[in-house]
């Protein structure tokens, strides 16, 4: 199974597919150039408190992005499917 | 004459590449925003000379900043016979090529740079150079620009360029990258490597507070033990014990005293040459440069370029993001108030790092304001560590109180926002030894040139002030200030006025004025708050143009009278 959450949420360690640019058109551009872009590969590497910085590592490069804009680029991630509680 | 234009993302060592086309000398560091100016040298192609220009590093030519808006313009001006040299990271081959693709269009002469190639190697990435050139139509030459490694084989293809054969439609451009990466880059599975760890580790907010204290501490450590070092083992002694003698033996023969012996010699103080007070050319005026200064410059840019070329400073830069933003400005403001931290004047150069013209204003002015040059810190050890450790700290915490409660001001009362950080943060990498000496080599140089001029006529200045009783004029009518207000002394003008010209001289016309704790701390303070040295103010005038500069120096007087007059009242009313 698989959810869709924004950098900002997503967990420390945890990898997923960026799906979405949640912004204008300076917004996209300017991270499609800097090497995120739909379809690729991130890891989350670091979060911050007080809604600072997040840090993603897409193949060789790793990238940190203010909180705002960590929000609005949108990752698809696994989620274990759990609880299930029926028969 | 032919152009040689080298473009490519900021920090894929376009600046390396540059110094070993020209034999040229410009900074190259481990961060993105290095070159902000741009740079432009001399190569032979072939038979004849060529420019070269250094760009600033531009992800895409959509301009949507400055540097991306220098990139465009002067791609745009490209004339017949000029050659784009595009540098890539080959280690990021994928990120790379987009801008590559985009140069494409402009359907000029073209080589593709391949740099890093032994850093790509290392990392697993391998990539057909051949099969990449055979697709692009262009040239595309492999290169160690650091070791020098494939630059004869770059040159060459420079001297004969071709034009990119490969075509394709602007909205298919990411498709087609990925397709070229696809065919000609293999990238071997590995796990990460101990450098990856460590650099994630100080990007964390626990342990990276923790690495940054240790790493700032040790810097700081570092920069006193080089510096104290140096001057009591090698300069002190020689001062001492071997110019001393000499410039004594020439203040005999220029028969103790005249013009030309005051001049040169100074005052003696019972029959000794003392280098804080003589402020003769050869005594105070040499001294001051190369016995009090330079070790600690010298000092202080081993430790700066050290830490960037390692690569730390955009993590440091990361790991401050949110605190830097209470002063209105990101994580990366924190390189111009370290470079500021050496000398004003590239501190106010590299203001161009960060995007918006309000954030330069508050940078530029916060750095020129609350950061002291290295030449001043020196001194005021000198002036300030007669008292104690405690006067130093309550310098330097004014200092940075200052430094945070005018920024939060200005980033309260300033219209606009700032923009958020987006940084490319590199790999840590082993400094290059020496391209590190290299670098402290050529900024050592560049103070030993640059500034020493001016101590020396700073010095020849004081001189003059005193003997036309300026100092007196100026005492008089600004003591309502300098006494009312500040608490100091009326000579204490001479250092205020030699301040316009060069603080580290200022602060030693304060040298002999013997004063008190509180008066000391209250000097060193404000004669680093108020006003820039002209060297740096020159720099401002053209960075911020006339109106914002004038904007700037009433904020830097204002808080000068505002800090030092506080200051003066509440260590009064604390020690009396």
């Amino acid at each position: 199974m698989t959810r869709t959450v924004s950098l900002a949420e997503m967990k420390e360690g945890r990898e997923g597919i960026v799906r979405e640019l949640a912004g204008g058109l300076a917004f996209t551009r300017k991270l499609e150039a800097m090497g995120l872009r739909l379809g690729t590969k991130v890891m989350k590497t670091s979060g911050s408190p007080l809604r600072g910085p997040v840090t993603v590592r897409a193949g060789n490069m790793q990238l940190a992005l203010g909180y705002g804009m960590a929000s609005r680029v949108m990752v698809e991630i696994q989620v274990e499917e759990r609880g299930r509680r029926d028969a | 004459m032919r152009r040689v234009l080298l473009v490519g993302n900021p920090n894929v060592g376009k600046s390396a590449v540059f110094n070993r086309l020209t034999g040229a000398r410009v900074i190259v560091s481990n961060y993105p925003g290095t070159t902000v100016e741009f740079t432009k040298g001399k190569m032979r192609v072939g038979s004849e000379a060529a420019e070269v220009i250094d760009l600033p590093g531009t992800y895409s030519l959509e301009p949507t900043s400055k540097a991306e808006e220098v990139a465009f313009k002067a791609l745009d001006e490209l004339g017949e016979g000029d050659v784009i040299v595009n540098v890539v990271d080959s280690t990021n081959l994928e990120r790379s090529l987009g801008l590559t693709l985009q140069l494409m269009k402009y359907r000029k002469p073209m080589v593709v740079a391949l740099n890093l190639w032994d850093e790509a190697r290392h990392t697993g990435v391998t990539i057909d150079a051949a099969l990449l050139e055979q697709t692009l139509g262009v040239a595309c030459v492999p290169l160690v620009a650091l070791t020098g490694e494939g630059v004869k084989v770059l040159v060459e293809s420079i001297s004969r360029p071709r034009v990119p054969t490969f075509e394709y439609e602007d909205s298919t451009r990411w498709d087609e990258m990925a397709r070229i990466v696809g065919k000609v880059q293999v990238v071997a599975h590995r796990h990460h490597s101990l450098m990856e760890r460590l650099g994630d580790v100080s990007l964390k907010p626990f342990t990276g507070a923790l690495i940054a204290l240790l790493v700032l501490g040790a810097s700081f450590e570092t920069i006193r033990l080089i510096g104290e070092g140096l001057i009591g083992h090698v300069f002190e002694p020689f001062f001492e014990r071997v110019w001393a003698p000499l410039m004594l033996r020439l203040s005999g023969a220029l028969g103790s005293g005249g013009f030309l012996h005051d001049l040169l010699i100074g005052k003696l103080s019972n029959g000794k040459i003392d280098y804080g007070e003589s402020f003769g050319l050869l005594t105070t005026g040499l001294f001051v440069p190369f016995g009090a200064v330079l070790p600690y410059v010298f000092a202080f840019y081993l430790v700066l370029s050290l830490l960037e070329d390692s690569g730390y400073l955009p993590r440091l830069a990361v790991l401050l993001d949110r605190f830097m933003h209470v002063v209105g400005l990101h994580g990366m403001g924190i390189i111009p108030m370290l470079l500021g931290l050496g000398c004003n004047v590239p501190g106010a150069l590299a203001g161009r790092i960060v995007e918006s013209e309000r954030e330069r204003f508050i940078c530029t002015t916060l750095m020129a304001i609350a950061v002291p040059c290295m030449a001043q810190i020196a001194m005021v050890v000198g002036l300030a560590g007669r008292h104690g450790a405690l006067a130093l700290a309550m310098i330097f915490g004014t200092l940075f109180l200052v430094w945070l409660v005018l920024g939060a001001i200005l980033n309260r009362t300033l219209r606009g926002e700032s923009p958020e950080l987006v940084l490319d943060v590199p790999p840590y990498r082993i400094p290059y030894l020496r391209g590190l000496l290299k670098k402290v080599w050529m900024r050592v140089a560049s103070f030993v040139r640059e500034a020493v001029p001016f101590v020396l006529a700073g010095v020849f200045l004081a001189n003059l002030l005193y003997v036309l009783r300026i100092v007196d004029l100026v005492g008089q009518i600004a003591a309502p200030v300098i006494v009312g207000v500040l608490g100091l002394p009326q000579e204490a003008a001479g250092g205020l006025v030699m301040g316009f010209l060069r603080k580290d001289v200022a602060v030693g016309m304060l040298m002999p004025l013997h004063l008190s704790f509180r008066q000391t701390v209250v000097a060193s303070v404000v004669l680093a708050v108020y006003f820039p040295c002209v060297a740096t103010f020159a720099v401002m005038l053209r960075e911020l143009g006339v109106v914002r500069m004038l904007k700037a120096s009433a904020i830097m007087v204002a808080t000068a009278l505002v800090t030092g007059g506080l200051l003066n009242l509440v260590l009064w009313a604390t020690l009396g």
